[in-house]
């Protein structure tokens, strides 16, 4: 079934980037009909290529951007230089981030698409709302959940949206630290729910049910269990006949003809040989940083200050998945490392409250997500010794009987966050660095602090014996695996890069299609919209290409 | 988990080709089927008694199996012969630098191996805020509780330690909690 399209051969979409939006894109385009080439820039892997590894895959990025080739550059502000840190985490393979993410999957609420006018202006940020309601992206959450294969439990959480179906799958087991977190959260008048996941709890289109293993985070699933575009969406693209996927391909310029439309792209290929892929229309989905390096990237004499940029705003805004994580020791063995990572949730926290005095809210969830290796060097608190006789005393304890909880807290939209080329250091190929710029906003961190307190409540009513907390200094939020807001989506072409369908407002056969479109953060992982938001922008590209529109 | 951890390792963890963790791993195998000891490939044999006698002090093997026994100072070879090669020179120097801070407390001595264990934990206490140190203890853990192709953990000894087990799949109940709740 595979197909295979020539270079000079302009096809009907070109998708740059086969991760979690990618592979959405090259299923609906493809199997509406459409010719499809996606260009992936790391490599082809599948199920028999991952393994539990600490060494492989955490350690060593060997399923993520490697900095050793594509160095990242990171300062607080712009009046600082930039020195090379990994301030940046993406997936760098077929599936993307899909393939290695922990698989939480959360639908935004309601109020997340209009906080602005929910609770109103926030001096320094570009808080806005979206111009599209959750409404509108209902249907799509409720199309992915069916496509991909979602575990849950529709109804549980008193605080989610409405939702036109329950999940296709029933919610996966709980593990020790879900039920202690559910009691902890009871005792203090909370409503934990079970963890929404992208992993099968039973037999799901072809694929088996997942056995527990405990790799998702950090790993590809050996099982196929997890449901990564890699194994859901990107073989029924390429069953059609019409998709080609190419790995290795990595893009550094979309090309443009002299009416300001998009002609295609090039990219190195594995041999670094230059390659121009024409095609009728672009879809980019490389995630949140490389989207806008990218169009930084494609200037020209049109477009000097690169494309889709005419409001300035490509790159700016740039949010991430801020947090802060609290760690009990509790009496009884929990065995934590066997089974997914999160099986409890709490939204009780998650809206914003002026009474709190500062914006901001909290997704937390109950998880262990160390390994042997990054626990001993991560996990354990930290007025433990780093080494020696008790310190080796406390790990044989401390790995069974610990638990985590993690607070994912809201990233103001600012408009100084930025991705932008860095001048001086090149990567592998000779293209300039991403550089990214980020500090948090005071209410950034106040939401983080007062999130720690919170959790520290939970273990404690969960009957902790000890507890304790991970900073939450930049530096323990970095690097970022969760990146937003760099391509915003807005009504005003002034005020925003693409429109409420994902269309550039500049160029209309440019579709930018990932975390980049996002106007404001929300306070969770981020997958589960940016597959919606995928979805929804296919279905209005298959609607304007079948009108002659694109 | 948060990433501070990555924050440092980023700065100096190999490079990520899967070739290479290939390659480190097809190295480990061949050493574990020879009958000999395997040479060292990035050290020399005096460095890596050094390197042993630290990540013996790191996890020390007085109530049980430790470091040592694990076979750490093996992986820390493995990794500097092939992920980790760039990191050669960085242990070149802090060796160097661990055996001059050696020298000034103790100037009697020879080797951080041959001190008595109440100096070498001076010694240690005297170093645990350097990068090299950190380093050492980096590659010490992921060496005791990584995954055995690399040479490392050496039968599953850190994983027994703390009571890990590497099976594809479990069943409910994971733990005490998960238990009491099916009851």
């Amino acid at each position: 079934m595979s197909v295979t399209f020539r270079p000079s051969d302009a096809v009907d979409f070109l998708v740059i980037g086969a991760g979690a939006a990618g592979g959405v894109m090259a299923k609906e385009l493809s199997t509406a009909g459409f010719r499809v080439v996606v260009l992936e820039q790391g490599p082809y892997l599948n199920e028999r290529d991952y393994k539990h590894d600490e060494i492989g895959y955490i350690y060593q990025p060997g399923l993520t951007n490697d900095p050793k080739i594509q160095p990242i550059t990171y300062r607080k502000n712009e009046s600082e230089k930039a020195r090379p840190i990994k301030a940046i985490q993406y997936g760098r393979q077929v599936g993307g981030g899909s393939v290695h993410f922990t698989a939480n999957y959360w639908r935004f609420h309601e109020s997340d698409f209009e906080e602005r006018s929910l609770f109103g202006e926030v001096a320094g940020t570009g808080l806005a709302d979206w111009p599209i309601k959750y409404a509108d992206l209902e249907p799509y959450y409720t199309k992915a959940e069916y496509d991909l294969g979602i575990s849950g439990l529709g109804g549980a959480n008193p605080f989610e949206a409405p939702r036109s179906k329950p999940y296709p799958l029933p919610p996966m087991p709980v593990k020790s630290s879900g039920v202690l977190f559910d009691r902890g959260a009871k005792k203090l008048g909370l409503h934990p729910y079970p963890a929404p996941v992208a992993i099968l709890s039973q037999p799901y289109q072809g694929r088996a049910a997942c056995v527990n293993c405990g790799f998702c985070e950090y790993f590809g699933c050996e099982m196929r269990a997890k449901s990564s575009t890699l194994v859901s969406v990107i073989p029924q693209a390429e069953k059609t006949g019409r998709c080609e996927i190419r790995p290795n391909s990595y893009v550094h310029t979309i090309q443009t003809d002299a009416h300001g439309r998009v002609t295609g792209a090039v990219y190195f290929d594995a041999n670094r040989r230059e390659v121009f892929q024409r095609a009728k229309a672009v879809v980019l989905c490389t995630n949140g940083a490389e989207t806008a390096r990218l169009l930084l990237l494609s200037k020209s004499k049109r477009f000097p200050h690169g494309l889709a940029n005419s409001s300035g705003l490509v790159g700016k805004y740039l949010m991430w998945d801020n947090g802060g994580s609290a760690m009990g020791l509790f009496e009884h063995p929990l065995n934590e490392y066997k089974g997914i990572q999160v099986t409890r949730v709490i939204h009780d926290y998650y809206r914003a409250d002026p009474k709190r005095g500062f914006y901001g809210g909290a997704g937390i969830d109950a998880r262990f997500d160390y390994y042997p290796a990054s626990f001993a060097l991560q996990g354990m608190p930290s007025d433990a010794p780093k080494w020696g006789a008790e310190y080796k005393k406390m790990l044989a304890t401390y790995f069974t009987h610990t638990m985590t909880l993690l607070a994912h807290t809201s990233s103001l939209p600012q408009p100084g966050n930025s991705i932008s080329l860095d001048p001086d250091l090149k990567d592998a190929w000779g293209l300039p660095a991403l550089r990214v710029t980020f500090d948090y906003h005071p209410d950034d961190v106040a939401t983080m602090q007062w999130s720690l307190t919170k959790q520290i409540e939970i273990l404690d009513a969960a009957g902790a014996k000890k507890t304790w907390t991970s900073g939450i200094a930049l530096t323990d939020n970095m690097p970022s695996n969760h990146l937003m807001g760099t391509c915003r989506m807005g009504n005003d072409p002034q005020q925003s890069v693409v429109d409420r369908n994902n269309r550039a407002h500049d160029i209309p056969n440019l579709l930018i299609a990932d975390g980049s479109s996002f106007v404001t953060a929300a306070r969770q992982q981020p997958t589960a919209t940016i597959q919606a938001l995928a979805y929804r922008a296919a279905d209005y590209a298959i609607q304007a290409a079948k009108r002659g529109e694109l | 988990m948060l990433s501070t951890r990555r924050l440092w390792l980023s700065q100096c963890a190999g490079i990520a080709a899967l070739a290479d963790i290939a390659a480190a791993q097809q190295h480990a195998h061949e050493a574990a089927q020879s009958s000999n000891p395997p040479p060292f490939l990035a050290l020399d044999p005096a460095d890596a008694a050094e390197i042993d006698a630290i990540a013996s002090l790191i996890i020390p093997s007085t109530d049980g199996p430790g470091a040592h026994e694990a076979g750490v100072v093996y992986f820390i070879d493995r990794a500097l012969s092939t992920f980790d090669a760039h990191l050669r020179e960085p242990y070149r120097l802090g060796m160097a630098d661990v055996q001059r801070k050696r020298h000034e407390m103790f100037p009697a001595s020879a080797s951080v191996s041959a001190l008595p264990g109440a100096q070498q934990i001076q010694l240690i206490h005297a170093i645990e805020a350097t990068d090299f140190f950190e380093l050492l203890r980096t590659h010490t853990m992921y060496g005791f509780l990584g995954n055995p192709n690399y040479g490392g953990n050496r039968d599953h000894i850190g994983w027994k330690l703390i009571g890990f087990d590497d099976r594809m799949a479990y069943q409910p109940p994971f733990g005490y909690y998960d238990a009491q709740e099916q009851k």
